[in-house]
């Protein structure tokens, strides 16, 4: 009777992005099979998944450990805050260490797994676990013999599992041919999500991909993911989509003469601005004008420095009359510096937008994005750049960004590459002039608002920037 | 001297041997309540202990269902599970126990082919 579609029931696993991008969480009672090379962080994945379960939703896990002892574990973990001594203590979790003698195994005759099955339902039924992790049952291959019936009796594990209405996960090491050394993929059918940890040009990059979800909607994409000092985090920026509001309330550039060249008011909050210039043309010193407006308004900015060293960026802006200093102490300005080279570029998105959800500023500004051009994979930086912007309007933050160019390149490759999802567009050029090299502003676009056409000469005194009316008065 | 000193400890390596075959087996058998496959286990170490230690054995069978705590004292994984616990070294033989060469030579009664 009803014409609502059910979804399969899903179980949240708490970490950050994760259960956006499984459209609610791993499914239900089942397993879900992670997988990955060593250190990519499945063991990590497997134990934020009981930790949050326990502590969040109220559903107590077993952790079933092949690999490291319990004191182990909660050695390495305690490092990612994650206390799990205490959870053990309140019977919330249950570190369980299968220690599997290598080569004291003798085989004299048909087996099966039962004392493991019995082992673990001892552990599930102590606490009334909901949550299971086996980390990484794979180790059974190497520690037992007769691979044919270990195969048979883990996927009568995993319809056991099913059975106990547990939600669980299995981690596996990859294989070269398969997703995990020994297949065990073939036997668990729901969900499987694989961990990744690349490196291109010298730049590493953690990133997921859900290989199978079975019967829900899922993303399909690679997310980068983080592992910081609060566990897992995965950033599913690229799932947002074009419909956020544009708001109508226009904000000050900090610069009374340039407001005027937008019809007086403004830029619009939540759009996106380009500034595009040759080096030295004063591009950030635009920027730490609207930076200083923002937070005279009592807003919070948040300013990615590439290039700059915050201590710098605001030794330089002093000495044009701006104290940016008296922001950042009351919490209004952060100043975040990062090389481009330090991290990949997913990296790069990943925190940048960690760092956009924890400071929530009204405008973000990235000084400048040209330096990622040295990164030599343009299609990349654009879809980067494309997602950062989107996430912005969505979250109906202002962002500001700046771009190095040359003389006579604004057409070219860097700025065309992203004009498309700018709103507004201003170019900063030397103009030789009458025997002047001046400095020359002007507004290539402004979308949904009536601005200059004119060239403003541009200039940086000792208490700010200042525009000169149109420069066709005097030639 | 030292000639005879060699010799001693070789006799005495020796007699050690003699003794060390001379004890007594201590065998556990770990199976998963009464199902064939546990019978079959039960049946070939009875036979193969009447067999090959005729008077110098000690087999205890346990199911594993009655006291499941013992699955992590004694780290198994696999039932059947056979345990010589004397004389050392500690062994843990898998399987029905239907391969009578095996399970010789997980109880050091043969040596390994």
């Amino acid at each position: 009777m009803s014409e609502t579609r059910t979804q399969l029931p899903k179980s949240n696993t708490g970490i950050r992005g994760l259960d956006d991008i499984t459209c609610g969480g791993l499914p239900k009672g089942r397993t879900t099979l992670v997988c990955g090379n060593a250190g990519c962080g499945k063991t990590l994945m497997g134990v934020e998944f009981l930790v949050r379960g326990a502590t969040e939703f109220n559903e107590p896990g077993v952790f079933m450990a092949f690999e490291e002892t319990a004191d182990d574990l909660i050695k390495n973990v305690d490092s990612l805050g994650f206390s799990l001594k205490a959870l053990v203590d309140q019977k919330k979790l249950s570190i369980d260490h299968v220690h599997i003698e290598h080569s004291g195994i003798v085989e004299a005759g048909e087996f099966n797994l039962e004392g493991l099955f019995i082992r673990l339902a001892c552990a599930i039924d102590a606490i009334g676990a909901k949550r299971v992790v086996l980390d990484t049952i794979e180790t059974l291959f190497g520690g037992l013999p007769n691979p044919v019936i270990l195969r048979a009796e883990l996927r009568r594990l995993f319809l056991w599992l099913k059975q106990k209405d547990v939600t669980a996960i299995v981690t596996g090491e990859s294989g070269i041919d398969t997703l995990t050394r020994y297949g065990i993929e073939e036997y668990v059918s729901d969900c499987v999500i694989v961990l990744d940890h690349r490196i291109n040009g010298q730049l590493s990059t953690r990133r997921m991909r859900i290989a199978k979800y079975r019967g829900s909607f899922h993303g399909t994409n690679e997310y980068p993911f983080l592992i910081d000092e609060k566990g897992i985090s995965i950033l599913p920026i690229s799932s947002l989509s074009l419909n956020h509001e544009a708001l109508d309330e226009r904000i000050s550039s900090g610069i009374p003469k340039l407001d005027s060249m937008f019809g007086g008011q403004g830029y619009y909050r939540g759009s996106s601005i380009l500034i595009s210039g040759t080096a030295g043309c004063g591009k950030s010193s635009i920027a730490a004008h609207f930076a200083d407006a923002t937070c005279r308004r009592g807003e919070r900015c948040l300013t990615f420095l590439f290039e700059e060293s915050p201590s710098q960026l605001m030794r330089n802006m002093r000495s044009i009359g701006l104290d940016l200093e008296q922001w950042v102490s009351p919490g209004l300005l952060q100043l975040r510096a990062a090389r481009p080279t330090l991290y990949g570029l997913e990296m790069h998105l990943a925190i940048m937008i960690k760092a956009i959800q924890e400071f929530q500023p009204h405008v973000v500004i990235m000084d400048p994005i040209s330096s990622f051009w040295s990164h030599d994979e343009n299609f990349e930086i654009k879809a980067m750049i494309t997602r950062l912007v989107d996430y912005l309007k969505y979250a109906g933050i202002t962002a500001l960004l700046l771009n190095l160019s040359s003389d006579g390149e604004f057409m070219e490759h860097t700025d065309t590459g992203i004009s498309s999802i700018i709103d507004t567009w201003l170019i900063l050029r030397n103009i030789e002039l009458n025997g002047e090299r001046n400095r020359g502003l002007y507004i290539i676009k402004s979308r949904g608002m009536s601005h200059s056409n004119q060239i403003r000469e541009f200039m940086i005194t000792d208490s700010g920037i200042d525009l000169n009316d149109s420069m066709n008065t005097n030639g | 001297m030292s000639d005879k000193k060699l010799r001693d400890s070789s006799d005495d390596f020796e007699q050690h041997l003699d003794a060390m075959t001379e004890d007594k087996y201590s065998l556990r058998l770990y199976v998963a309540g009464m199902s064939t496959m546990s019978m079959r286990a039960i049946d070939n170490i009875k036979r193969i202990c009447e067999e090959e230690m005729k008077g110098r054995y000690d087999l205890e069978v346990i199911d594993l269902y009655q006291r499941p705590s013992l699955v992590a004292d004694e780290q198994i994984i696999a039932v059947p599970t056979l345990i010589k616990k004397l004389p050392h070294p500690l062994r843990h033989i898998i399987g029905d126990l239907s391969n009578k060469e095996r399970v010789l030579v997980g109880l050091d009664l043969r040596k390994k082919i």
